[in-house]
C-alpha cells in the first residue's frame, strides 16, 4: 500500500470523527493537494473498498479502510509520544516527524513501542485519543506476558473497536479490550465491566468530562482518562465508519 | 464510651478482651451506597463508637445490641466491591473476617443493583462463614419495576435472604432474628454458590487440595486461598509463601494453563467467570418489568444536563457553605453569650503560672465548643443529608472537568467544601479519595480553604478595619493559590492519579435519624482529636508568652515579619498565637492594642496580615495531616504552606504600597 493511501486514510479518520462525513474539500485542505487530484484519488479508493464516496455526498470509511486508517492513526500518534517522551522533541516537531516515519514502522516494532511506552492513552500535542492495537489480545498485561514476536501467530482481531469515548449518548457496545495496567483494570473488573459485557452510554458530561454508563443494572460515572482505555465493539461494523453512503 | 483505635494493635482481636466472653459477633458486609450504614444505624442506635481499623486510616464504627439470650457485638465494614487487595477498605474487611472469624456475616446487597452486589456476595461466600444476605433498598427496587424472586435466590445461594427497607425499618426484626439463630448455630452455607465453571473449578480445587495436605494455617478457608493466589494477589502470594514454596510454584504452573487457554490472564478469566455465575443467577431470579422512567431518573436528567447540571451543582455547592456560615455564626453567637460570664479574650493574662494554664485550656475549650461545634455540626449534618440522597455524586459527576484542571476529580469537591467549615473533618473526609496521591492532594488543597476561624480574621480585621471589598479580594485570592499551589503539587508529586470511578445510585430521600446518628458519631470523634489540642496548645502558648519566652522567637522572626512582610515587631508572636488557634491573632491584637487597632497597623499590614494568617494551618490541621498521612508527607504540606505564605504575603506586602 502506498504512502500517499495511507495519508488520506488517516485524514480521514479524523474528519470523520463521531459519525461526520468528510468532503472533498476539506480532504484538499488538510493534505494541501488541489480537489481535482483528491477527487481522482477518492475514486481509487472507492474502486479498492476502503471508503464509500459519491460526488456531492462526501466520504466515509467502509470497516476495510476505517482498519487500515486506524492503524495508521495509532503509529504516528504513539510515534509522536516516543519522539516527545523519549527524545525530549517539541510539541511543534512531533507531529511533521512522526508523519514521515508512520509509513515505514512495522508492526512488531508497533508493538514494541507501546510496550516500552507503557499502553499510553493520548499523543502529546493535541491530547488526541491512541487507537487501541489490532492484535487479539483483552489486556496490555497479557501483551506483555507474551513472548511470541510474530504478529501474524498472535492474531489479529476480527472486528473493529473504538474508544468508549467515540460512543455517543444512547448508544451501546460490547466491552472488548482494556488498556493500561493491572490496577485499572482489576478496579474495572470489580465494577462488571468484563470483556464481552454489554455497556450502554447514558450520558456523557460536557467539557470532557466523565462519561455515565449503565452496566449490569448499575450507573457508572467514569473519569475521561478511564474511558480513553476502554474499547468497545459496537453493534455494526456501519458504525464505527460513521454511518453509511 | 471507648474509641476502638491504634491502642488494640497489640492484641491480636480487635474486638474482645482475653477471657471475656465475647457474646455474638455479627459484621455487616457489602457494597457502597446499600444502605448499610442506614442498617447498622438502626440496629445499634446511640450505642456505637467510630475509630479507626488499627494502623489504618480507616473508619470503622462498632455497635452494640442488647438482647435478652445474648450480648450482640456488630461491625460496619468498609463498603467495597471486592475482596482484593487493592485498597486498604479491602484488606481490613478481609483481614477482619480471617482473623476474628465474625459468627455471621450480614452481606447487605442493594436489591435495585443486584447483579453488580452478587458479585461480591459469592466472594463472600468463597470464605465460607455463616452468612445472612439481607436484600435492602427493595422499595428502590420495585419502583424501578424489579422484581426478585427471593426463595428462589435462597435456594441458589445456600443461605437466607431477607428482604429489607432499612431506612424505614422495615425486615430489620426479622434480619436479627435470622442472623442470631444463624450465628449461634454457626450455619455455614449449604453449599458452594461459587462454582466455578468446570476447568477453572478444577484449577482452583487441585490448588486447594495442594494448600490443605501442605497444612497450611492461615486463618483463610483453602479454597478461597487457592481463587486468591490464582487471581495473582501479592499479598495472599506472600503469605503462602512463607509457609510453602511448593504451592506457590504449582499455582504459577496452573496459572499459565489457564492464561494459556483463556488467552487472557488469569485472575481476568476468574472475574469473568464469577460474573457468569452471577448473570446466570440474576436470569433466574430477576423479572424487569416495563417502567414509565421514573422520579430518580427525571430527577437525573436535570441534575446532570449540561446547562441545568452546573447551575445545581453550584447551587448545591454555595448552600453548604452559606448555610453552615450562617448557622455556624447565629450558634457561634449564641454559644460565646453564654461563655461570656468568661473572657478568655485576653491571651496576655498575668499572674501565676497555673492560673495562666488554666486559662489557656478554658480558652481553648471555650473556643472548640463556640468555633468548631457550630460550624462542624450543621455542615455534617446537611452533608449526611446530601450524601444519602445521591445529588452529591451528581456534583462530582459535573464537577469532574473543573476539578481535572486542579489536577484532582470531581469527588474532591465534597472533602474542599468541608474544609470551609473547619479542615480538621475536612482532611479526614480525604478517604473517600481513592488513591495516596489523591488524598494528599486534596488535603492539600484543604489547608488553603479559609476555615471559620479564618474567616474569623479576614472579616474582623480586613472587612471591619480596611473594607469589604478587600475581605473578599483574600477571599478570591485565597483560591487562586489553592488552586495554583494544587496544580503545581500534583505535577511534581509521584505516583499516579486513578481517575474517577464512581457508582451513580439513584436518588432516595434521606433519612433523618441516619443523619443525626452520623452527626452525633462524627462530631465525637472530632472533638476527641481537635479539643485536646486547642487547650494544651492554648496553654503552652499563653504559659510561654507569659514567661516572657516568646520574645527571642519573637526577635528571631522579625527578620520575616518586619523585613519581608513589612508587619510590626509583635507580628511573630501574633503569628505564633494563630498557630495554637487562629482567631487567637485577632484577640490577641485586641488585647495588644485594643479594640480600634487601626491606629497601630497601617491598612496594607492588616491585609498582609489576615492573608499570611489565613494561609498557614494551625496546630490541629497539622496534628490530622499528621496522623492521616504520616509525619513526613505532613510537614511537605505544612512546608509548602508556610513557603506559599511568606511568599505570596510578601509580594502583596509590596503591592499593596503602590496601590494603597
Amino acid at each position: 500500500m502506498s504512502a500517499s493511501t495511507e495519508e488520506y486514510l488517516e485524514a480521514l479518520y479524523s474528519l470523520t470523527q463521531g459519525g461526520k462525513v468528510a468532503t472533498t474539500s476539506e480532504l484538499s485542505k488538510r493534505l494541501q493537494i488541489s480537489p481535482a487530484s483528491v477527487t481522482e484519488m477518492l475514486r481509487k479508493l472507492a474502486d479498492q473498498d476502503y471508503i464509500n464516496y459519491s460526488p456531492y455526498q462526501g466520504v466515509t470509511l467502509t470497516p476495510k479502510g476505517y482498519a487500515i486508517a486506524e492503524k495508521m492513526t495509532r503509529k504516528h500518534r504513539l510515534l509522536e509520544r516516543f519522539l516527545h517522551d523519549v527524545l525530549k522533541i517539541g510539541n511543534e516537531r512531533v507531529h511533521g516527524e512522526a508523519c514521515a516515519m508512520e509509513h515505514a514502522l512495522s508492526d512488531e516494532t508497533e508493538r514494541a513501542l507501546c510496550q516500552t511506552l507503557k499502553s499510553p492513552g493520548k499523543c502529546p500535542d493535541d491530547e488526541q485519543i491512541i487507537p487501541a492495537c489490532n492484535l487479539e489480545f483483552k489486556s496490555c498485561a497479557e501483551c506483555q506476558k507474551c513472548s511470541e514476536e510474530d504478529i501474524e501467530k498472535i492474531g489479529r482481531r476480527k472486528h473493529n473497536v473504538v474508544s468508549m469515548a467515540a460512543l455517543k449518548e444512547k448508544q451501546e457496545g460490547t466491552i472488548a479490550f482494556i488498556r493500561g495496567d493491572n490496577r485499572v483494570l482489576r478496579r474495572l473488573l470489580d465494577m462488571g465491566l468484563t470483556p464481552g459485557t454489554r455497556i450502554r452510554v447514558n450520558r456523557i458530561a460536557p467539557l470532557k468530562g466523565p462519561v455515565e454508563i449503565s452496566v449490569r443494572g448499575s450507573k457508572l460515572a467514569l473519569g475521561d482518562e478511564i474511558v480513553c482505555n476502554v474499547f468497545v465493539e459496537r453493534e455494526t461494523e456501519e458504525m464505527i465508519s460513521g454511518g453509511s453512503s | 464510651m471507648v474509641r476502638l483505635g491504634a491502642c488494640h494493635a497489640e492484641s491480636n482481636s480487635v474486638l474482645t478482651r482475653k477471657g471475656h466472653d465475647r457474646g455474638l459477633i455479627i459484621a455487616l458486609a457489602g457494597n457502597a451506597n446499600v444502605g448499610k450504614s442506614v442498617l447498622f444505624n438502626r440496629l445499634t442506635g446511640s450505642s456505637q463508637t467510630i475509630g479507626n481499623w488499627p494502623g489504618k486510616t480507616v473508619e470503622r464504627a462498632v455497635g452494640f445490641l442488647r438482647r435478652k439470650d445474648c450480648e450482640v457485638t456488630l461491625v460496619d465494614l468498609p463498603g467495597i466491591y471486592s475482596l482484593s487487595a487493592f485498597s486498604e477498605e479491602e484488606m481490613v474487611t478481609r483481614e477482619f473476617i480471617a482473623r476474628e472469624k465474625p459468627d455471621v456475616i450480614i452481606n447487605v446487597v442493594g436489591a435495585p443493583v443486584l447483579e453488580r452486589n452478587l458479585f461480591f456476595t459469592l466472594q463472600l461466600l468463597e470464605l465460607g462463614l455463616p452468612m445472612v444476605v439481607c436484600l435492602n433498598q427493595m422499595d428502590i427496587a420495585e419502583r424501578q419495576g424489579l422484581k426478585i424472586d427471593i426463595e428462589r435466590l435462597e435456594k441458589i445461594l445456600g443461605v437466607p435472604v431477607i428482604p429489607a427497607v432499612a431506612a424505614r425499618g422495615k425486615g430489620v426484626k426479622d434480619l436479627v432474628e435470622i442472623a442470631v439463630k444463624t450465628g449461634k448455630h454457626r450455619q455455614k452455607p449449604a453449599h458452594n454458590a461459587a462454582r466455578f465453571e468446570d476447568e477453572i473449578e478444577e484449577t482452583v480445587q487441585k490448588l486447594a487440595g495442594m494448600i490443605e495436605e501442605e497444612k497450611i494455617q492461615t486463618g483463610y478457608p483453602s479454597r478461597w486461598l487457592a481463587v486468591k493466589l490464582l487471581e495473582d494477589d501479592l499479598k495472599i502470594k506472600e503469605l503462602v509463601s512463607r509457609h510453602s514454596a511448593r504451592v506457590i510454584e504449582v499455582c504459577t504452573e496452573l496459572a499459565k494453563k489457564l492464561e494459556k487457554k483463556y488467552r487472557q490472564p488469569a485472575f481476568v478469566t476468574i472475574a469473568s467467570a464469577r460474573y457468569a455465575i452471577v448473570t446466570r443467577i440474576v436470569r433466574d431470579v430477576l423479572v424487569q418489568a416495563d417502567t414509565s422512567p421514573s422520579l430518580s431518573d427525571r430527577i437525573d436528567r436535570f441534575t446532570t444536563h449540561r446547562v441545568s447540571g452546573y447551575f445545581i451543582s453550584i447551587l448545591v455547592v454555595g448552600f453548604l457553605l452559606v448555610w453552615t456560615f450562617t448557622i455556624g455564626n447565629f450558634l457561634s453567637g449564641l454559644l460565646s453569650n453564654a461563655f461570656s460570664f468568661f473572657h478568655p479574650v485576653d491571651p496576655r493574662v498575668q499572674g501565676p503560672l497555673l492560673g495562666v494554664v488554666w486559662n489557656g485550656i478554658f480558652g481553648g475549650l471555650v473556643a472548640g465548643v463556640t468555633l468548631v461545634i457550630p460550624f462542624v455540626i450543621p455542615f455534617y449534618l446537611v452533608l449526611a443529608l446530601l450524601e444519602d440522597s445521591g445529588i452529591l455524586t451528581r456534583v462530582a459527576f459535573m464537577l469532574d472537568s473543573a476539578m481535572h484542571h486542579m489536577g484532582l476529580h470531581g469527588k474532591a469537591i465534597i472533602p474542599i467544601i468541608l474544609g470551609y467549615g473547619c479542615n480538621v473533618p475536612a482532611i479526614h473526609t480525604t478517604r473517600i479519595m481513592c488513591s495516596r496521591k489523591e488524598r494528599i492532594l486534596t488535603a492539600f488543597a484543604i489547608t488553603f480553604a479559609p476555615c471559620a476561624a479564618r474567616t474569623i480574621i479576614i472579616m474582623g480585621m480586613v472587612a471591619v478595619f480596611v473594607g469589604i471589598q478587600w475581605a473578599l479580594a483574600l477571599y478570591v485570592m485565597d483560591i487562586l493559590i489553592m488552586f495554583l499551589a494544587v496544580k503545581v503539587a500534583g505535577k511534581s508529586m509521584q505516583g499516579d492519579t486513578a481517575g474517577l470511578i464512581m457508582e451513580i445510585h439513584s436518588f432516595k430521600v434521606p433519612s433523618v435519624s441516619v443523619a443525626l446518628k452520623q452527626t452525633w458519631a462524627r462530631t465525637k470523634s472530632l472533638v476527641m482529636m481537635v479539643f485536646p489540642i486547642y487547650m494544651i496548645g492554648t496553654a503552652v502558648v499563653q504559659g510561654a508568652y507569659t514567661a516572657g519566652l516568646l520574645n527571642p522567637v519573637n526577635q528571631a522572626l522579625s527578620l520575616l515579619t518586619t523585613g519581608w512582610l513589612g508587619l510590626p515587631t509583635v507580628a511573630g508572636i501574633l503569628l505564633i498565637f494563630g498557630f495554637a488557634r487562629k482567631e487567637l491573632i485577632l484577640l490577641a491584637l485586641v488585647a495588644l492594642f485594643g479594640a480600634d487597632f487601626s491606629a497601630v497597623l497601617s491598612p496594607a499590614q492588616i491585609i498582609v496580615l489576615a492573608l499570611v494568617g489565613t494561609i498557614y494551618p494551625c496546630m490541629a490541621t497539622v496534628g490530622t495531616l499528621t496522623r492521616e498521612f504520616g509525619w513526613k508527607s505532613a510537614w511537605a504540606i505544612i512546608g509548602a504552606n508556610l513557603v506559599i505564605a511568606l511568599l505570596v504575603g510578601g509580594i502583596l506586602a509590596r503591592l499593596l504600597l503602590v496601590v494603597l
